[in-house]
């Protein structure tokens, strides 16, 4: 009897802190956004006679299309709270891509950087990217772009989904709905489709979704301040075995690469007075035109 | 036992996805080279009557996984039929439409079977030791990469219209294995239906006018689609113009949007960015109406026209319809 009201307070303590850290767990999303460094396509040089592709010819920049997936975590959290990871593979360099992710809104950055992870296909990159994910101890969402502008392949997001045994949906264009265990959104293949997914789960998504703000010099000020964390190939060897990371765990290999030189067009030029009537002669030639 | 070329079959209304055929004809092609036979398989409701089409056009045997409950698309349960399939009968490649159903479904099958997918591909060769190489744009359509896969079964996703169709042989016989579909579906993923349909259609388009940022209003777009009209085509636009929201998506030629491979592709007000020549640089002929000279799109044009749009392609118009008949302006 007598110790009973002593201990009460205490437990309520402790059931106060228990409900708090079920709390942050419970209420809001957290997110994690899979980001890609590549050349600004737009001045990146090829080398049609050897094949090469000038990198440094270009500045690098995040994958355009990633920028829609962490706007709309940015957007989920200001409504829902929560926390936004951000996760890239690349060299050191990259930490560029992922201090201006800091600036635009997420609280947490990690580069995987390695000779052990360089070259990797992307099954050899799925799965450095899901160990990874796997580390963070837990998740609700994973958010990236539907394609990189470098490799074009929009595998990677699909192929973290499944090492990670999680449903995904690809070409997002609407989130419409987020509850505590499931989100609905529409996904653009050609026709437009909603689904309903349970969480956890990941979504490639489309430009369409979003229109991503650009960070205020505040928030890049602040940024220039927060820890990039640096994980090798040993920091995930707990959840991968690192002989599937890298170039040792890729399937595919690049046999060669040809540049196609300006395709042969017949580049006839018309100008002038006449020059609709020339073209109006070709669309006829060509049978384009039916009386 | 002969091994085989496995190729699935997109449906969606119990339709085929004409890329499956085109994918049935490449793999005839590589099954002759390498001694292998050509498999099918196909998923969905109401199917079943499909199969034989598959054989018409090149399979030799396929299987049906048929049943109401695999009518809409679910990734997981569609991913875990293929995953068995090829567990079972182990083909060599499994090759699968590069549509955006399939390039959300491929990765997931080839991540669970632990072996490489090449993405997107626009050729498959077999080179002098037999070996299947798989050749792929990349870097927004600047390179063409030639890749091999080291693990089995080699799988790719192909473009759609970049293979010949096949001939269509009622006389090709072959056999059909019915297959028990699972008895459930993954839960996790829930589909709750179609709630548009697009209305163009501009990949399957004969003749594509496009217009870009020389267009200076929105209404001037009607004045591009009567062209593409009179031509028998539709209208596409570059990318700037669906962020201006002047015109839905599905009419976007380019890297982000549609690519596309017409007979004939006008691009009027186009400059010609890489990201847009990614998704048209394969048109049979190009047309290019622009007002500067030096615009890049010239350098990938069969003929060119330097002069003002809206000089140019009112004055085209009103001779087609001259020609055509067609009373008014």
């Amino acid at each position: 009897m007598g110790f009973l009201p002593f201990l009460w307070p205490r437990f309520n303590v402790i059931l106060w802190l228990f409900l708090l850290v079920l709390g942050m767990s419970g209420k809001g999303l957290r997110i994690v956004v899979l980001i890609k460094q590549v050349p600004d396509i737009e001045k990146v040089r090829f080398d049609v006679e050897t094949g090469r592709i000038d990198r440094s010819s270009a500045p690098a920049e995040t994958n355009p299309f990633d920028l829609h997936a962490l706007e709309a975590a940015v957007q989920l959290k200001e409504k829902l709270g929560g926390s936004i990871t951000v996760i890239s593979m690349g060299p050191r360099q990259a930490e560029s891509s992922l201090r201006d992710a800091l600036a635009r809104g997420a609280d947490r950055a990690i580069l995987l950087t390695d000779k052990r992870l360089a070259g990797a296909d992307t099954i050899a990159t799925s799965r450095a990217l899901a160990a990874a994910i796997r580390k963070l101890g837990g998740f609700d969402l994973i958010l990236c772009g539907e394609k990189t502008v470098d490799g074009d392949t929009g595998q990677v997001g699909p192929e973290v989904a499944e090492v990670l045994d999680i449903p995904h949906v690809a070409y997002v264009c609407e989130i419409r709905e987020v509850t505590d265990d499931k989100i609905t959104v529409v996904s653009d293949m050609g026709d437009k489709y909603l689904y309903e997914v349970k969480l956890p789960a990941l979504l490639t998504v489309t430009r369409e979704l979003n229109t991503p703000r650009l960070p205020t010099l505040r928030d890049v000020l602040k940024a220039r301040k927060k820890q990039i964390e640096i994980w090798d190939a040993d920091a995930l060897a707990q959840y991968e075995d690192p002989d599937r990371f890298g170039i040792k765990g890729s399937k595919t290999i690049v046999m060669k690469v040809v540049i196609p030189g300006v395709e042969h067009r017949k580049g006839i030029i018309f100008r002038g007075e006449d020059a609709a009537e020339k073209l109006l002669e070709v669309l006829k030639e060509g049978g384009f035109v039916k009386p | 036992m002969t091994s085989g070329i496995l190729v699935y079959a997109e449906t969606s209304d119990s339709r085929i996805h004409p890329v499956s055929f085109e994918l049935l004809g490449k793999a005839r092609e590589i099954a002759e080279k390498l001694g292998l036979e050509v498999w099918s398989v196909i998923i969905g409701f109401d199917v079943k009557d499909r199969a034989k089409e598959l054989i018409y056009y090149g399979a030799d045997k396929v299987y049906v996984y048929d049943s109401e409950h695999l009518k809409d698309f679910n990734v997981l349960t569609y991913k875990d039929i293929l995953v068995d399939l090829v567990k079972e009968i182990d083909p060599e490649i499994f090759l699968i439409g590069a549509t955006p159903l399939g390039r959300s479904l491929a990765p997931r099958v080839a991540a669970a079977l632990d072996t490489g997918l090449t993405a997107d591909c626009t050729d498959l060769r077999v080179d002098e030791e037999g070996n299947l190489i798989q050749i792929r744009p990349a870097f927004t359509g600047n390179i063409l990469a030639h890749i091999k896969t080291t693990s089995k079964p080699i799988m790719s996703t192909i473009r759609y219209k970049v293979m010949p169709m096949p001939k269509r042989d009622e006389s090709r016989k072959g056999e059909i294995v019915i297959k028990n579909p699972p008895e459930k579906i993954d839960t996790r993923i829930k589909s709750l239906g179609r709630i548009s349909k697009r209305t163009v259609n501009i990949a399957d388009a004969e003749v594509i006018v496009s217009g870009g940022r020389g267009l200076k209003n929105k209404e001037d777009l009607k004045m591009l689609e009567e062209l593409a009209k009179l031509l028998g085509g539709v209208l596409g636009v570059s990318r700037p113009l669906v962020d201006e929201g002047w015109i839905a998506k599905e009419h976007q030629v380019g890297f982000s949007g549609n690519t596309v491979k017409p007979k004939l592709y006008i691009a009027c007000g186009i400059s010609g960015s890489p990201q847009h020549l990614a998704g048209m640089r394969d048109s049979q002929i190009i047309v290019a109406i622009n007002i500067d000279p030096s615009a890049p799109i010239f350098r990938h044009a069969d003929y060119g026209v330097v002069g003002d749009l809206y000089e140019v392609v009112p004055k085209l118009i009103s001779m087609i319809k001259r020609i055509k008949g067609v009373s008014g302006s």
